[in-house]
């Protein structure tokens, strides 16, 4: 997707794979080929620039079919640069004003609830949305209405537009904060799709009345080398002898989880 | 102070959210809450949700009728408002309430993105509009309807009296979409009562004929402009009255109709600033339909509004019935 266009938020999408692998092959119930039934999880992307990566989980989903890959940003497209609900199916929300998904997702969980509908709702965010005061207003809210159907998602790859996420606007000591909420806290190595596993089941599972978030510290460009060390871009570029380096290197080193025990 | 001075009764500015009904108006208690804890009763998806205001929007008499479907959001207007539009896309018609100056400054970017940009159904009600509380521009909303007539599929309405607010609650409950309604609470006046009328969504109704003045209104100066209308009447001045209480989508094809029938001078009234309302909205009808009748505009000004005793501010901005009726005398000459 990212080579149609030479450019993207290639970065974060390689950051978040792994998650959003976990999530779609282990964890969601979904139906490919009914994306708005009734009794699916709903997966919010709040960072609605992340969409390079969500349609990839789409796709391996079977949301969406693989040939529309090379349309990613084009005009006409059903996939564009930044998440919208009405342009692609399986997409929540119209995410990227950063700050609304959390709080989308608590209206959500309330309404799952007053119907009694099962689902759980995730809501995926970046840490730099841990700026905005929305975040904090869902946060006080989920924990007050004791929402044990949301589960928050943070991508902590320590990077935002203007720089290292944690100088733009320190948010640490994260779980802390999350626990002062009133959240059931987890964090774990974003790129451990073990402990991804463990996570989400545990997420699920945890018996009280409180929401739950999994901060997940990934690395932007997980798995490329060269992009892993690049100097931090929001939007990077790639030349294209890259892009076959890039692919070449995913190629060989295809995780499969749980494959070690 | 001295005690030399003469001694006047001075204003003061009452509490808040203190009714706008003059002495010895009819009025009806808390409309707006009563027709939507009715409504409730056979529409089992109406769902209310507030910002630490149910008691000043009338939303606590729903609440009473229907505690499960009644929640509490906290101080927090960005939630309220992307909480509602989360609970529309589970199938909800929320009605969602604050004060119109929280909706349409704090709480924009969610109305906008999370509520409109998906067309959701959520109707957003927002007491205090306009000029209708004395403690200044925090609390008064004099742009609101500028603000929310920029986005796109949203329906604005501003109604008159509890009549219209009865009639407009089933009336954008059963409309599929985004609203944005002003709220009138507590006691409200009625008036419309006295008229042959009915709310219809998308619609202006002419309340009476008149040959001399024309005045297109809406909200509370459709009351004020009643009352302009019987005053100049003692002077051989005879003024219609169009009530516009749906701002957007306007009804163009009245507008135009009756701003046609020459020899008279056109006067918007709206309880709003000068830019960005229904003046400006009736204006560009006009101009873009090539009519051009005499016009004037009875608005706010375009300004930071003082605090002060409601009826010396609205003297001072000219809103009042005496005001209005002399600023229209003289513009008739």
């Amino acid at each position: 997707m990212g080579e149609v266009q030479g450019q993207g938020y290639i970065g974060q999408a390689l950051g978040i794979a792994d998650m959003l692998a976990v999530a779609y092959c282990h964890v969601l119930n979904y139906r490919a080929d009914e994306p708005e039934w009734e009794g699916r999880d709903r997966f919010l992307l709040s960072h609605g620039h992340y969409a390079i990566a969500h349609y990839g989980a789409l796709i391996e989903a079977g949301i969406i079919p693989e040939n529309e890959l090379e349309t990613y940003g084009s005009d006409g497209s059903r996939l564009p640069m930044s998440g919208m609900a009405s342009y692609t199916p399986g997409m929540e929300i119209s995410g990227g004003s950063l700050g609304q998904g959390l709080i989308i997702a608590v209206g959500m969980a309330l309404g799952l609830r007053l119907k009694n509908n099962p689902a759980f709702v995730y809501n995926s965010m970046s840490d730099g949305e841990l700026d905005e005061g929305s975040t904090w207003e869902a946060a006080m809210s989920a924990a007050h209405h004791g929402l044990s159907n949301l589960i928050c998602l943070v991508d902590i790859n320590n990077q935002q537009a203007d720089g290292n996420s944690n100088q733009m606007l320190g948010f640490e000591p994260l779980a802390d904060k999350w626990a002062a909420f009133g959240w059931y806290v987890q964090r774990v190595d974003g790129h451990d799709l073990d402990a991804l596993v463990a996570a989400f089941d545990a997420a699920r599972a945890y018996p009280e009345a409180k929401p739950r978030v999994i901060l997940l510290d990934t690395l932007m460009g997980k798995g490329v080398p060269f992009l892993e060390q690049r100097e931090k871009n929001h939007f990077i570029r790639v030349d294209p002898p890259e892009w076959q380096q890039a692919l070449a290197i995913l190629d060989a080193s295809q995780p499969v989880v749980g494959a070690e025990q | 102070m001295s005690n030399t001075t003469a001694a006047k009764p001075r204003l003061t500015t009452s509490a808040m959210i203190a009714s706008i009904a003059g002495e010895g108006q009819k009025t009806k208690l808390a409309p707006f809450g009563h027709a939507l804890a009715e409504l409730a009763n056979t529409r089992p998806d109406i769902i209310g949700m507030t910002a630490d205001l149910a008691k000043y929007t009338d939303l606590h008499i729903f609440a009473q009728a229907h505690p499960h479907r009644f929640f509490q959001m906290g101080m927090a207007e960005q939630l309220l408002m992307g909480a509602a539009g989360g609970m529309a896309k589970e199938g909800f018609t929320p009605f969602a309430t604050t004060y119109a100056v929280f909706a349409s400054r704090r709480a924009y970017d969610f109305i906008h993105q999370v509520i409109c940009e998906e067309h959701l159904n959520v109707k957003i009600a927002c007491a205090l509009p306009g000029l209708t509380t004395g403690y200044g521009p925090s609390h008064q909303a004099t742009e609101d309807i500028a603000i929310f007539r920029g986005i796109p599929g949203i329906t604005v309405i501003d109604p008159c009296d509890a009549l219209d607010i009865e009639q407009a609650v089933p009336a954008i409950a059963e409309h599929k979409g985004p609203v944005y309604m002003r709220l009138l609470r507590g006691q409200v006046p009625l008036v419309l009562d006295e008229y042959d009328y009915t709310f219809e969504l998308g619609k202006a109704k002419l309340l009476r004929d008149g040959k001399d003045v024309l005045i297109i209104s809406t909200g509370i100066l459709t009351m004020r402009a009643l009352e302009v209308a019987k005053e100049l009447a003692a002077d051989q001045i005879d003024v219609a009255v169009l009530h516009t209480p749906t701002i957007k989508p306007l009804d163009t094809a009245t507008i135009l109709r009756e701003a046609s029938r020459t020899g008279r001078l056109v006067v918007v009234a709206e309880n709003h600033t000068e830019v960005g309302g229904l003046g400006e909205a009736v204006a560009a009808v006009l101009l873009r339909n090539g009519v051009t009748p005499p016009f004037r505009q009875i608005a706010l000004p375009d300004a930071f509004l003082d605090a002060g005793a409601l009826p010396t501010l609205h003297d001072r901005y000219g809103i009042s019935t005496a005001t209005m009726a002399a600023r229209i005398k003289g513009w008739l000459g």
